[in-house]
């Protein structure tokens, strides 16, 4: 037992620092710790930054230009650029799709694709979630029918991710309709632009146009834009979940967010006196500390058991409950430190354009609570991570 | 005991459920919600005609009502419409504070107010105040026969809309003294009256609002110079009675809302609400929402008595209500999954006045200190 990182994670640590002082602009990290909605520009703008560095994809390969930094490296990155509020790098293309089209994707598609995801070319948005299937994705309706050198493609996706800003979708759609559902469905990449696909925004409960329906009405896709094989796309639309959950516990973000809280009720004056010293809210406050603590520690070791070749199966799932658990807890004691200031709501202020009502930092705590709701729904609900978690450990048992 | 509300209170009730299910759908209040007012003057002119503001005042007063049970039965059916039209504001607080405090000219406003004619505001808190209802460093200066009033009023909810501003205001003691606190009601358009307008989060809009060398006269004070806390902190808790009733109504609708998705809403070939995972975390919302309904109904039932009995019913309710309306609203949003993280869906509007609630007046931890405080524990 060592609970010291090595000599050459400490360094790496120091560059990934130094690195952020010196390239992160000051107004994306302003923007990132006020709750400011970033723009595509603002998106395009870091990417760009890393990718110069050539620390866009992480967790690539190097031949194809990644930077093959092993779990722990990755977990010092994502930690060092929360801390520093750097915005986080849009996991569509670079972390989802990039590792499906790397194992069954056909050289054509990763020669076309994987530079364009890292140049910034492509924005990628996931079509996977439907009004009917959402927990039970499985039961997704989206048809594509074979008609010569295309597929013709109709139904509707849900819940996509800023599908605004994306000029290409990957999507789970049907294609046999005989056999058992996760038997008959498979991965199609779309353009976009092609005739037939209209993007719909949804306005989410604290304001902001982050989701998209995306409707399919005869949109031809032509046939080489398959992944893998036919009829196989469940099998590699859970090869990217277990992608999509490596920074599944979000402990960086827990920490800059616990960071921000301090801060907050250090300034805040409760009966004229800090926040910080009231005991109901240090005690809150205190809890969510020991718990974040804990579960760094959790998410460290099963880190290094991954670092060490073990795929993690169940902890991820506990990582997910775990760590939305302490972020969303993060963000009540945040909205209640704000105090009456909680209540204007910020959309003008997050848009960047005019000056907060009250403190800054009390602008974006409401809309965060709200927003943040989604953490413990989207990529496999808590209740679908329990499951899980609880199939493992009685499989055998009860019936 | 009776548990019952009497005929008139059992009448209004239906009156209001018959009326904001037909007037005040989903749709009609999301376009409220964007609109620049905050509020629909149309459905305000309603609900004065069918008595809604007059059973907020007492027959002295002009209305018929006035009781905490009154306030309680109206709140609770405002709360469960999802309503951001602002009663609190114009009638039990403003409207509260002239009946309790005014001259004779003073409190012919009333009448005005219960016709659903005028607004008012109250302009309490302050940017440094938080939830400490003592605080006030605004000044009321008297000089050559006025009064000058210098500070800064925080999250002053209907301010826009109001004709007149109740304004609190130090004339003596230290800035969290209970005494050498006084209350003024002067027009909003007050030469050194400043506003900035903004929406809030969960419906409805405030201002901040400057006061800078507003000159006024003796006849614009409410109540006795320096001797207004007491009748501020009665109203305020009246307006936490109401608060607390509102979230109630808002919490059935969120509960109501969560059962009926739970038993349509299919996934995995059945009814979600199959799950026991889901089934018993229903129940414990149902747990709760009986014992908000009970510390509703304490609250209420002590609203008349004096100070120290009343408030420690006050934060008790309002306590409990902070602790199951958070429950009760982020139970709801998860068990129903994305839907209820859009704006259209009712449960999203629900969720936030629940929620939202909490930062009015002391919020669910400064509520366990004024009970503490009090002797309730």
């Amino acid at each position: 037992m060592d609970l010291s990182y090595t000599q050459d994670e400490i360094a790496f640590r120091e560059e990934v620092r130094g690195f952020l002082d010196e390239k992160l602009p000051e107004e994306l990290s302003a923007k990132v710790a006020s709750g400011v909605v970033l723009s595509k520009a603002d998106h395009d703008r870091w990417h760009a930054i890393l990718n110069e560095k050539g620390w866009l994809a992480p967790n690539w390969p190097e031949e194809y230009g990644g930077c093959a930094w092993n779990a722990v490296q990755r977990h010092i990155f994502e930690e060092e650029s929360a801390r520093a509020n750097a915005p986080r790098i849009v996991p569509f293309g670079l972390s989802m799709l990039a590792p499906v089209l790397m194992k069954f994707g056909s050289d054509a598609q990763r020669d076309h694709y994987l530079p364009r995801i890292l140049s910034g070319e492509d924005w990628w948005c996931q079509g996977y979630s439907e009004p009917g299937a959402g927990s039970d994705l499985a039961s997704l309706k989206t048809r594509a029918v074979r008609d010569g050198d295309d597929y013709i493609v109709n139904g509707q996706k849900t819940w996509t991710t800023l599908g605004q800003y994306a000029n290409k979708i990957f999507c789970l759609v049907r294609t046999d309709t005989n056999v058992k559902q996760q038997e008959g469905i498979s991965f199609l990449l779309i353009d976009m632009d092609t005739p037939g696909i209209e993007v719909r925004p949804i306005k989410l409960l604290d304001g902001t146009p982050e989701v998209n329906e995306v409707w399919f009405t005869d949109v031809r896709v032509p046939v080489e834009n398959l992944v893998g094989e036919e009829n196989m796309g469940w099998t590699y639309a859970k090869y990217l979940l277990t992608h999509e959950r490596t920074n599944i516990a979000g402990v960086g973000f827990s920490q800059a967010a616990l960071a921000s809280v301090k801060r907050m009720a250090r300034q805040e004056r409760h009966n004229g006196k800090p926040l910080i010293g009231n005991p109901h809210f240090a005690a809150r406050l205190a809890q969510v500390e020991i718990d974040l603590m804990a579960m760094a520690t959790t998410n460290l070791r099963i880190i290094s058991k991954a670092a060490a070749g073990q795929a993690p199966g169940v902890e991820s799932s506990m990582l997910k409950v775990k760590g939305t658990i302490i972020r969303q807890e993060l963000n009540d004691l945040a909205r209640r430190a704000a105090g009456p200031y909680a209540m204007p709501f910020a959309s003008e202020t997050l848009d960047g354009d005019n000056d907060p009502v009250g403190p800054g930092y009390a602008a974006p705590t409401a809309a965060k609570y709200f927003n943040n709701r989604k953490l413990s729904i989207f990529g496999g609900s808590n209740e679908i991570q329990r499951g899980i978690i609880a199939k493992t450990l009685l499989a055998g048992g009860a019936k | 005991m009776n548990f019952e509300l009497t005929e008139e209170r059992q009448m209004l009730q239906d009156t209001m459920r018959r009326f904001l299910s037909e007037r005040y759908d989903t749709a009609t209040r999301n376009a409220i919600l964007d609109s620049e007012e905050g509020y629909s003057s149309e459905i305000w002119a309603q609900m004065a005609e069918l008595g809604i503001i007059g059973a907020l005042f007492s027959e002295d007063d002009g209305g018929f009502g006035g009781a905490g049970f009154d306030i309680s039965t109206v709140f609770e059916e405002l709360g469960r419409a999802g309503v951001v039209e602002p009663l609190l504001d114009t009638a039990i607080l403003g409207g509260g504070l002239i009946a309790r405090l005014g001259d004779d000219g003073q409190r012919e406003m009333l009448e005005d107010i219960i016709a659903g004619s005028r607004h008012l505001a109250l302009a309490h808190g302050e940017p440094a105040s938080r939830y400490d209802l003592s605080r006030v460093e605004t000044r009321a200066e008297s000089r050559e026969g006025k009064i000058i009033l210098n500070g800064r009023k925080a999250v002053v909810v209907n301010a826009e809309a109001a004709s007149h501003l109740v304004v609190s205001a130090r004339e003596s003691g230290a800035i969290d003294d209970e005494t050498g606190i006084s209350l003024f009601l002067l027009p909003a358009d007050t030469l050194g009256v400043s506003m900035r307008g903004y929406s809030l989060f969960s419906g409805g809009r405030a201002a901040e609002v400057s006061l800078d060398d507003v000159e006024i006269g003796e006849e614009a004070r409410l109540g006795a110079m320096g001797g207004a806390f007491k009748a501020l902190s009665s109203q305020i808790a009246a307006g936490q009675v109401a608060l607390a009733a509102e979230a109630l109504g808002a919490m059935e609708t969120a509960a109501t809302l969560t059962r009926e998705y739970l038993m349509t809403r299919k996934q995995f070939g059945r009814p979600i609400g199959s799950f026991q995972a889901l089934q018993h975390r229903m129940a414990d919302m149902m747990i709760e929402l009986e014992q908000a309904r009970s510390a509703v109904i304490l609250a209420a039932g002590h609203l008349s008595e004096a100070a120290p009995e009343r408030d420690r019913h006050v934060s008790a309710a309002r306590n409990l209500i902070g602790r199951a309306g958070r429950l009760i609203a982020e139970e709801s949003i998860q068990m129903h999954g994305g839907i209820a993280m859009t704006q259209e869906y009712e449960l999203a509007h629900i969720a936030k006045r629940i929620v939202m609630s909490d930062h009015r007046f002391g919020d669910t931890d400064t509520q366990l200190e004024r009970f503490i405080a009090l002797g309730g524990a």
